[in-house]
């Protein structure tokens, strides 16, 4: 699984970085970015999923392979 | 305040400010949800109210047609002054593009992940202050005693503001956002509120600080010193809206906790429930609603919105929608799926979400270690409303 942000749909609610701080970078002005190249390590897919279905933006998308 | 006329239809001649509404909107909402969705009153100018999720984003995303130049929910009830008391108005949130988006890139730093990590052992022993202060007297009001007294000095110690003042400042709040319905108080609230900063402002430009103010003061935009009417803008803007939202929100948990023993015992005992439990409790009790103003005619879900007219941005009515939430008037502390919009959606995203639910989360934690048992102490709890909605009595007793 692959993660990224769309760095035009974050607003900076920070929700993805809160539920899974693993994934999610969150820079001074609150936007978000995938950490590394988005990978997301198997362990770690249900948090990854957590943050997707809590985004108010829906800014955070599956990268299909 | 007088008690407006009652409300008979609530689709055609709703008031916020009624105290049916003020006690309990949920239902009103639910009603309005089946039978007309985005209702209207002439009261205090045309006003529009939504009241579903989708129709509360979408508004919060069209900022063409949906101004923020005007945010307050209730209009000054006066004559409006010749000139306005600042020339900016309270950037960025009373603020469209460019200005918004400048004056917003100001602020955000100070309300980042890492800086409100600064604030929180301030914030933690603030909490346990208050506690030590009537924990042995076995009754306290959750609200004035403990709720109201957090933000505001937090928010103090950021701008650099004597925290000893934070009564005055809570008061000069109310009076901007709580009885806004009374000319005399609000003027008084704004006069204040500017007339502080532009003292503050003028010893800064000699003895600069290491703080909010202090920052604004000296930062540039396009190459030029900001202007300090947009200084004292942003400056009241964080004062204001950092006090009464997040003590609202403090507050509405305390009693929610105070009248459901399960979901006390739950956060007690697991503390890891509590970053879940923290965006329900905001989700099903959203403090704030603001207003935009329609910038030119436009047909919205039906409804003929003309220039002029207002449109409530009812956060609190979006989060408890059913179309969005499956069982949206319980508090499942557990709720996995919860785009919640209590700080806003869209570019207005409240700048200072961090704070607040670091701030919300501290506060309770402290309360629940120091106070695991508690409730309603059979007083009287009375709710404000209106722009914010939360307790402002709250009686409770742990013996």
């Amino acid at each position: 699984m692959r993660i990224r942000v769309d760095p035009d749909k974050c607003q900076g609610h920070a929700r993805c970085y809160g539920l899974a701080p693993q994934l999610f970078d969150v820079d001074d002005y609150g936007l978000s970015t995938a950490v590394g190249d988005g990978t997301v390590p198997p362990e770690l897919e249900d948090r990854a999923r957590l943050a997707i279905a809590n985004c108010p933006e829906f800014a955070i998308e599956v990268i299909a392979d | 305040m007088t008690d407006p006329l009652p409300v008979v239809r609530w689709d055609t001649d709703f008031d916020v400010l009624s105290p049916t509404y003020v006690a309990d909107p949920f239902r009103i909402w639910d009603q309005l949800r089946k039978t007309c969705p985005v209702a209207h009153t002439d009261r205090r100018g045309s006003t529009w109210l939504p009241t579903r999720y989708q129709d509360v984003v979408d508004l919060a995303h069209d900022v063409d047609h949906f101004s923020s130049t005007e945010i307050a929910v209730i209009p000054f009830a006066g004559e409006p002054p010749d000139e306005p008391v600042l020339e900016y108005g309270l950037p960025p949130i009373s603020a469209d593009p460019p200005l918004h988006t400048w004056t917003r890139r100001l602020l955000l730093p100070w309300f980042s992940h890492r800086r409100v990590e600064g604030y929180e052992p301030l914030t933690r022993s603030l909490c346990a202050e208050l506690l030590d202060g009537f924990i042995d007297q076995g009754r306290a009001d959750a609200a004035r005693d403990y709720a109201q007294q957090i933000p505001v000095r937090v928010i103090a110690a950021i701008l650099g503001v004597p925290s000893s003042l934070s009564d005055t400042f809570t008061g000069w709040v109310r009076d901007v956002l709580e009885f806004a319905d009374d000319p005399e108080r609000r003027i008084r609230g704004v006069e204040g509120l500017i007339g502080f900063f532009v003292e503050e402002v003028a010893r800064r430009k000699t003895e600069p600080g290491d703080d909010l103010l202090s920052d604004l003061l000296h930062s540039e935009f396009d190459g030029e010193p900001v202007e300090e009417s947009v200084v004292l803008g942003v400056a009241a803007l964080v004062l204001i809206a950092g006090v009464d939202t997040t003590w609202s929100a403090i507050g509405s948990s305390l009693w929610h906790l105070a009248t459901h023993p399960e979901d006390r015992e739950r956060l007690r005992s697991e503390p890891d429930a509590m970053a879940l439990a923290i965006e329900e409790l905001l989700r099903a009790y959203s403090p704030v609603t603001m207003a935009r103003v329609v910038t030119e005619d436009i047909d919205f879900e039906g409804c003929p919105m003309k220039a002029g007219d207002k449109v409530l941005m009812n956060f609190p009515a979006a989060n408890r929608d059913p179309e969005a939430f499956e069982d949206a008037d319980r508090v499942l502390l557990d709720r996995e799926l919860n785009r919640h919009v209590a700080f806003g959606s869209g570019i207005h995203r409240c700048a200072g979400s961090n704070l607040a639910r670091m701030e919300l989360r501290v506060a309770l934690e402290e309360w629940l270690a120091r106070i695991p048992e508690f409730r309603l102490a059979g007083g009287e709890v009375t709710w404000a409303g209106g722009q914010v909605r939360g307790p402002r009595q709250l009686p409770v007793v742990f013996p």
